[in-house]
């Protein structure tokens, strides 16, 4: 089947995640933002932070567990069995400091 | 109301304005929190605040709207600022009216530990000593869990 240039576009913008990284988490990272495609085998918010611990670096100490994240999906705070879907906004953070 | 903001902000105008939104107030619970210039032992010389812009005034929208269904309180007032500040400067007013001082003063201290343990701020400190992040502190959410019992 042949897709209009365009529509192959929006379908690709529909399988897209927004990820977000915030303070300590982003010097780390060296990481404010980026998009990507939801990962076949990713379901919730614990099998997306295997996936990011997957690349190394600091991307595997920061998402293998031993530091404590916290994790936003559409800017709500959600625990790690939160489900996610495509087009979600999904924001990763150390334990919150303000006040 | 929930402002997150750079500004300054002029903490008796923002009382004053929330007071005579009505007649039928009788308390104003009002709580300020401004910079230290000493954390853990370390001189503060400067304050970093970040935020996640759209979640952080969710967020506080969200805390606001919970103590107004849990307490009888007419309104409260959430300012919280951003960005780069100094040792003195304000970071954070919550002002709750009601009829009486008892909500409002429970409705203030619950905003407050809600705020501390919820909503998307984060601190770093530039000390004598280089820049640090501030680690979240246990007292805060065992502060927060209270409300929870």
């Amino acid at each position: 089947m042949h897709l209009p240039a365009s529509a192959v576009r929006s379908l690709m913008l529909t399988l897209m995640l927004k990820l977000l990284y915030f303070a300590r988490l982003r010097e780390a990272l060296g990481v404010s933002n980026e998009h990507l495609v939801l990962p076949a085998n990713v379901s919730d918010v614990a099998g997306l932070m295997a996936h990011l611990a997957g690349r190394g670096g600091a991307w595997q100490s920061q998402f293998d567990g031993s530091t404590l994240i916290r994790a936003a999906v559409n800017q709500v705070l959600v625990a790690s069995s939160a489900t996610i879907q495509a087009d979600d906004e999904i924001a990763f953070f150390p334990p919150v400091t303000g006040g | 109301m929930v402002k997150v903001q750079h500004e300054d902000f002029d903490a008796g105008a923002e009382i004053a304005s929330m007071r005579l939104s009505r007649p039928d107030i009788g308390a104003v619970a009002v709580f300020l929190g401004q910079v230290r210039d000493i954390n853990d032992g370390s001189s503060v010389v400067k304050l970093t605040l970040e935020h996640y812009p759209g979640m952080t005034e969710k967020a506080l929208e969200d805390i606001v709207a919970q103590a107004v269904k849990r307490w009888h309180i007419f309104d409260a007032l959430v300012i919280h600022r951003v960005g780069t500040l100094q040792p003195m400067d304000q970071v954070v007013m919550v002002a709750v009216v009601g009829a009486h001082r008892a909500a409002a003063f429970d409705a203030c201290e619950f905003i407050m530990d809600y705020l501390k343990t919820q909503a998307p701020f984060w601190k770093k400190e530039l000390t004598g000593s280089g820049e640090r992040w501030v680690e979240a502190r246990e007292s805060d959410n065992l502060a927060k869990a209270r409300w929870d019992q």
